[in-house]
């Protein structure tokens, strides 16, 4: 037993970071939707780490979570699970449709080449699709449009090729949510070193270093729960899958979600401000969560396997 | 990042399972809980039977008596003994997971010589008077004073908390050496034989009645100077250097249970009537127990990593404040959803009715763990303190003062 990353795969993950350290610093975030990064990222390999390069989920998630990280707008997982999928063209952004969710929502339409569609039947690949525009989205950088009906699409798989997506999907959604929990919560310690209040920085009252303390706790174990079930999910011989991707994404909407709101207290009023870019992360969080499965989804999930 | 186990790690477990299959049908059953003597017994005897088979002080050093195993070694090996139901560490847990790596790491030939072995064999136990009134989660500033008299030091104060120190043949001792000296600065180890004059012990009832740890008064206590390990006031440095000990694979026996008393919970709830259904038809319970899987999962994940983290490095890395905060926190949610099941057969610490025996366990059990559970978030570092640990060594926030 080894549970750690080796060397390829730290060097792996460094490299993702410094690029998107480079490409996409928190200057550029507000912009949303960056073409050029994104053929950047294609360019790499990022959404090919599997089906060209032939590294596993264990590489992906590490991938994921740098991208997550860095708050990466657009459709991220599904572009991801398509690059395996028969029948695809071109090689650009993927939506992603669960026709099973009301409303009918799809985020980032205007730049989708096409979309998966996760009918319990089998998935569907659907060329460009129509909707009206939601108003407002919540994460202003995941614009949504509300579909009239499901579309139409080619089948490119059968029932079990659905549940092995929506189980994938939810792994790597979970690595982008431990991706925001992680920087949430250096985004509040790096504030709570600098912020003087009383004389003195604000990370140096208790109550302030807790909740840091509480933030990096959730981070860490959601990380280790998706490096787990990342793991699993690439061992043949193992049928430990389903439980643990169903605790690992249960845990990263946690971390994620909960380290935004302290994240936000950290801030202080600043928190509340567009201009500090910590609510860019927790709209992000909150998108996520309701993305392949919810927690409540996962936790019922969970205990029937148990 | 591999989870599994190489064929050498795999056929160390197979050898240990046979073994465990052969040996444990001996071992009598668990004494009463308040009767200590027979307790200190059942333990001792339990490490001999280890010290037989060569399984004892699994991860000290060959040189030292040990088995030199790696730090996964030691954990399939305290996976496999709580799975079989083997005995706990018990009455050995200061002398094992403390002292004895404690003499190793610090003490001198002579002292290593006249221990471990006796440690390693279950003769000796050992008791930890770290703890006093006054000095608590601010250890350092503890105040039991030891006064040189030739080769002689002369001991008086008042130790608190003390477990196991009825039945315990040693005892690590922390004194103040110099008390002008910064409060970290003063502090000297010593080995105290728990039969000296002038040594008071008063057993504590604890919440469970029983009374686990005792204050203990010293008089005028004289220890030898041969019997301090390192120099004079470098004690808080050779606390610090085995602490890390105590908390590298803490808890591995408690996480292995817990994920199996969650199981036991599922099968117990299926049969438990609330109002026109099972428990288990409650979503709302489901849930919170899917909850709690995810977390024992991701834990036992932790657990692993810190291990193979010890394994690469020699030290268990920042995972053991973590594990810590989120385990026992875990725990006593885990005891409240057991109670939450068997509703009014939780009043009692001797079981109620037949049901839940269908899983092997039983109500009394679960009630015991979760009033000892209370603990868990107190002993050995406070949760508030593992926080400020978290806050400070990991994340670099200034300290408050
Ligand atoms: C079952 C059990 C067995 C034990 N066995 C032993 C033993 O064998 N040998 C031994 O030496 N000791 C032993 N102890 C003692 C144990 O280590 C102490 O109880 C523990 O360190 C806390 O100290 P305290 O009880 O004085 O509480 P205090 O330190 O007085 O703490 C009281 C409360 O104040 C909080 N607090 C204290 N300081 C801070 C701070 N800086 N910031 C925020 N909050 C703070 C604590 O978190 C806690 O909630 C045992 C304790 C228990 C419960």
């Amino acid at each position: 037993m080894h549970f750690l990353p080796t060397d390829d795969q730290l060097e792996l993950q460094r490299g993702v970071r410094d690029l998107l350290a480079a490409k996409f610093p928190l200057e550029r975030l507000p912009g949303g939707y960056d073409a050029g990064l994104w053929a950047e990222l294609t360019a790499t390999g990022v959404f090919g780490l599997r089906d060209e390069l032939g590294l596993g989920l264990a590489e992906s998630v590490l991938v994921f979570e740098e991208l997550g990280r860095a708050c990466v707008p657009g459709p991220l997982v599904a572009t991801f699970l398509a690059a395996g999928l028969p029948g695809r063209a071109g090689s650009g952004p993927v939506g992603m449709l669960d026709p099973a969710q009301a409303p009918l929502l799809l985020a980032h339409l205007g730049i989708a080449e096409s979309v998966l569609v996760l009918h319990e039947a089998g998935p569907q690949l659907a060329g460009p699709v129509s909707g009206a525009p939601v108003p407002e989205p919540v994460d202003p950088l995941s614009p949504l449009h509300e579909l009239a009906a499901t579309p139409d699409g080619h089948v490119v798989g059968d029932a079990d090729a659905t549940v092995r997506l929506r189980r994938e999907g939810a792994l790597l959604t979970a690595a982008l949510q431990v991706g925001l929990a992680a920087r949430l919560t250096d985004l509040a310690v790096d504030y709570a070193k600098t912020r003087e209040q009383f004389g003195r920085v604000i990370g140096s009252f208790q109550a302030v270093k807790h909740l840091c303390a509480d933030m990096f706790v959730r981070a860490e174990l959601a990380r280790v729960a998706v490096h787990a079930a990342a793991v699993t999910l690439d061992d043949p011989d193992t049928t430990d899958g389903p439980r643990t991707v169903a605790g690992a994404k249960l845990l990263a909407d946690e971390a994620a979600t909960v380290n935004g709101r302290s994240s936000v207290q950290v801030h202080g009023g600043m928190g509340f401000t567009w201009e500090v870019p910590v609510h860019f992360f927790l709209k992000r969080a909150w998108l996520h969560a309701t993305e392949f499965g919810t927690a409540e989804d996962h936790a019922e999930d969970l205990a029937l396997l148990l | 990042m591999d989870l599994r186990y190489s064929p050498e790690e795999q056929q160390f477990r197979h050898e240990l399972r046979d073994w465990l299959a052969r040996v444990l049908p001996t071992v009598p059953p668990k004494p009463a809980a308040d009767d200590w003597p027979a307790r200190r017994a059942h333990d001792t005897a339990w490490q001999r039977l280890l010290f037989e088979a060569g399984y004892a002080g699994i991860n000290w050093p060959r040189d030292y008596g040990g088995r030199g195993a790696t730090p996964t070694e030691h954990l399939i090996f305290l996976e496999e003994t709580e799975r079989a139901g083997a005995p706990y560490v018990g009455v050995n847990f200061v002398g094992l997971l403390h002292a004895g790596p404690t003499l190793v790491a610090e003490g001198t030939d002579e002292q290593r010589a006249r221990h471990l072995r006796p440690i390693l064999r279950g003769d000796e136990v050992w008791c930890q008077g770290f703890s006093e009134p006054g000095a608590g989660s601010d250890l350092a500033s503890l105040r039991t004073r030891a006064v040189r008299d030739g080769d002689h030091y002369v001991v008086s104060g008042h130790k608190l908390w003390t477990s196991y120190a009825t039945v315990a043949d040693h005892c690590e001792l922390l004194v103040r050496t110099d008390p002008d000296a910064p409060k970290h600065k003063g502090i000297t180890w010593l080995i105290l034989p728990m039969d000296s004059p002038g040594l008071d012990v008063r057993p504590i009832e604890t919440v469970l009645g029983s009374s686990e740890f005792s204050e203990v008064y010293f008089d005028d206590v004289r220890i030898p100077v041969t019997n301090r390990v390192g120099e004079e006031n470098d004690g808080w440095r050779v606390t610090m250097v085995t602490l890390s000990f105590e908390r590298g694979t803490a808890w591995v026996d408690q996480i292995v249970d817990s994920m199996r008393l969650v199981t036991d919970l599922v099968a117990i709830a299926k049969t438990v009537t609330r109002r026109s259904a099972t428990a288990w038809d409650d979503v709302g319970l489901r849930r919170d127990v899917g909850h709690l899987a995810a977390e024992f999962d991701a834990l036992w994940a932790l657990v692993k990593r810190g291990v193979s983290q010890a394994q690469a490095t020699g030290v268990p890395g920042v995972g053991a404040s973590v594990l810590k905060l989120r385990y026992t926190e875990a725990r006593q949610r885990l005891m409240d959803l057991a109670a939450r099941v068997l509703e009014r057969a939780a009043l009692s610490r001797t079981d109620i009715g037949a049901l839940w025996s269908l899983s092997g366990r039983h109500s009394g059990e679960f009630v015991e763990e979760r009033i000892n559970s209370l603990s868990y978030t107190i002993a050995a570092g406070t949760s508030q303190i593992q926080r400020n640990i978290v806050g400070e060594r990991i994340l670099g926030l200034p300290r408050e003062r």
